[in-house]
């Protein structure tokens, strides 16, 4: 009997904390349905629903250029982190070269620096050589991390030699090896890798803000906050709109793949 | 069929004297190119995009470095002495300190709480798990702007608080309460990743260790206290070290999109040292200052870390 009501209390609480992880959302796909007089209504359905202002942001703003932009960027430092990083991983945990230590040194000891430190230089050198306001000057701070070389340097380590030197002995050039022997071993570290890189250069927001001037160069989350704290300043049905086209992609790939991501990131923490 | 067609693919590249070399080379040989090719590349981008750069950045910083004038003069420490001389450098020091040791505990803490009652359960838990993660996956611009909205003057939080019987609130308004918003507003976002982590670490203590301490009777908080915490110290020390370094960098974007005034005000009360930096740089173009600032806030990060390494594994350790 007492455990019984234990267990109700258990589902009290996680149900509370559901309700207070998912209103915020529901808020704001039902304000983004409102008419700009009932907007303030608490109601959660809308009384006079309508897709006004989804229609509004894509007429009036470059909304679906700033979406562009950011899908863009981030595939590419996406593929470009999983590539370069599970190389320079693979290539340290399993070769041994002069000057290996140094660079392994090297590029760890650029995880002990915060972005922050960089945006004056990189913005001093985008401006000298006429990177800013392009898609190179958005996405080249991210080509390469050194948490992704850690990362799969901990993975490659644990493939054992025999099969490199087995598919060595059998005529297979070393790229190919990479390919077709190292990286099939740890799919699961790419994935993860892909979707930490994924999430945070969709997210980015300093560097961008700062790199870009135009609006054809805005991502989705520097043109939300231009728009949101200028033009659609506390129109706030239109703000939601705009909110609710920025999130709901990336919750709609979550619901999708949400065992791997989950996985991934369990596996990333646990190394 | 295979093996003779290669046989003789072989033969036939051995006759010709021009490809010949290439087979010569050793295994060995053939390694090193492989491994200097691949690492043109990497080494180009950390040394010109990573290391030079924050070399450059110290260099920056001794300088009085104003965008507009062509002379950099240097000045030595004076950036370092014009910062902690000024009031709103200092203020923002101490919110970045608050925004750390309240948002760390207060994810910590829940993430954990939320990770204990969904290891009790055994239906839904999945289901629960995905609800707790989604905000993790979501924008933070998005998510910045729905909450201000949820905290605005006549906004649903002010609204549910008058129908209760409680006077409305000034929120992200009023100076004493507007980081305490943007704070739980990042804990909100972050209970998910923390929940997932700590979830993984609790199913790593063996359930022998819980059956022990039933046998002696132990109280479902003296099992917390004397099992699970000392056990999952290892994810509570990575769990404290990445929460900090998210504090500190993902508050920008909060601080700019939900203070009142895009600048960490009201009264310079939600500005975080980032902010700070960002203003003193790409506001005021004095990117002698500014370099200075993140000189400084490389050395606090690293002194974070440092400290909690060492502290938090000293605690428990066995």
């Amino acid at each position: 009997m007492k455990k019984r009501t234990g267990l109700t209390i258990v589902y009290l609480l996680l149900i509370t904390g559901s309700i207070a992880m998912i209103f915020p959302f529901v808020w704001m796909v039902s304000t983004s349905l409102k008419t700009a007089i009932d907007v303030y209504s608490l109601s959660i359905i809308p009384e006079n629903p309508t897709f006004a202002n989804y229609i509004a942001i894509f007429q009036g703003s470059p909304f679906l250029k700033w979406f562009i932009n950011s899908l863009i960027i981030a595939v590419i430092t996406t593929l470009s982190v999983a590539f370069f990083d599970t190389l320079v991983g693979y290539i340290i945990a399993k070769f041994h070269f002069i000057g290996k230590t140094i660079i392994f040194i090297t590029i760890l000891s650029t995880l002990m620096v915060p972005t922050e430190m960089l945006i004056i230089p990189w913005y001093l050198m985008s401006s000298e050589l006429g990177w800013t306001d392009s898609y190179w000057g958005l996405l080249f701070p991210g080509l390469m991390t050194g948490f992704g070389v850690f990362l799969m340097r901990q993975f490659m380590e644990s493939i054992p030699n025999d099969i490199l030197d087995a598919a060595r002995v059998d005529g297979m050039g070393e790229f190919k090896i990479f390919l077709k022997v190292a990286i099939p071993q740890v799919w699961p570290a790419i994935s993860a890798l892909c979707i930490f890189s994924f999430l945070s250069n969709w997210n980015a927001f300093l560097w961008p803000l700062i790199v870009s001037h135009s609006e054809e160069v805005f991502t989705l989350p520097v043109g939300l906050s231009f728009l949101a704290s200028g033009e659609f300043n506390t129109k706030w049905e239109l703000i939601m709109a705009g909110s609710t086209i920025t999130a709901l992609p990336l919750i709609l790939v979550f619901f999708l793949l949400q065992r791997y991501i989950i996985k991934g990131i369990v596996l990333t923490g646990m190394k | 069929m295979n093996q003779p067609s290669q046989l003789s693919d072989k033969a036939i590249k051995n006759a010709i004297p021009e490809k010949k070399k290439r087979p010569k080379l050793t295994m060995k040989q053939s390694k090193y190119l492989f491994v200097y090719i691949c690492l043109l590349l990497p080494i180009i981008f950390y040394l010109g995009i990573r290391i030079i750069p924050t070399l450059y950045t110290f260099n920056i910083g001794f300088r009085e470095w104003n965008i507009l004038s062509p002379e950099k003069p240097f000045v030595g420490l004076e950036n370092y002495a014009t910062l902690f001389n000024d009031e709103v450098f200092r203020k923002s020091l101490v919110n970045t300190a608050i925004f750390i040791v309240i948002g760390v505990i207060g994810q910590v803490v829940i993430g954990l709480f939320i990770a204990l009652l969904l290891q009790r359960i055994n239906r839904f838990v999945g289901f629960f798990r995905v609800i707790y993660f989604i905000p993790y996956v979501t924008s933070i611009v998005a998510v910045s702007w729905v909450f201000r909205w949820l905290f605005m003057n006549n906004g649903f939080m002010n609204e549910m608080l008058v129908t209760i019987g409680i006077p409305p609130q000034l929120f992200l308004n009023s100076p004493n309460q507007a980081i305490f918003v943007i704070i739980g507003t990042m804990i909100w976002q972050a209970l998910g990743f923390q929940m997932v982590i700590f979830l993984a670490g609790l199913e790593n203590i063996p359930s022998t260790f819980y059956e022990a301490a039933d046998v002696d009777g132990a109280s479902p908080f003296q099992k917390l206290k004397m099992i699970t915490i000392p056990l999952l110290n290892p994810t509570i020390v990575f769990s404290v070290v990445i929460g900090s370094i998210n504090f500190i960098q993902v508050s920008f974007t909060q601080v700019v999109n939900m203070s009142v005034d895009s600048a960490g005000g009201p009264l310079h009360s939600t500005l975080t040292i980032v902010v700070y930096i960002y203003q003193l740089a790409f506001r005021q173009y004095s990117m002698g200052l500014a370099s200075a600032a993140t000189v400084v806030l490389f050395l606090f990060i690293l002194a974070l870390t440092i400290f909690q390494m060492k502290v938090l594994t000293k605690k428990f350790d066995y």
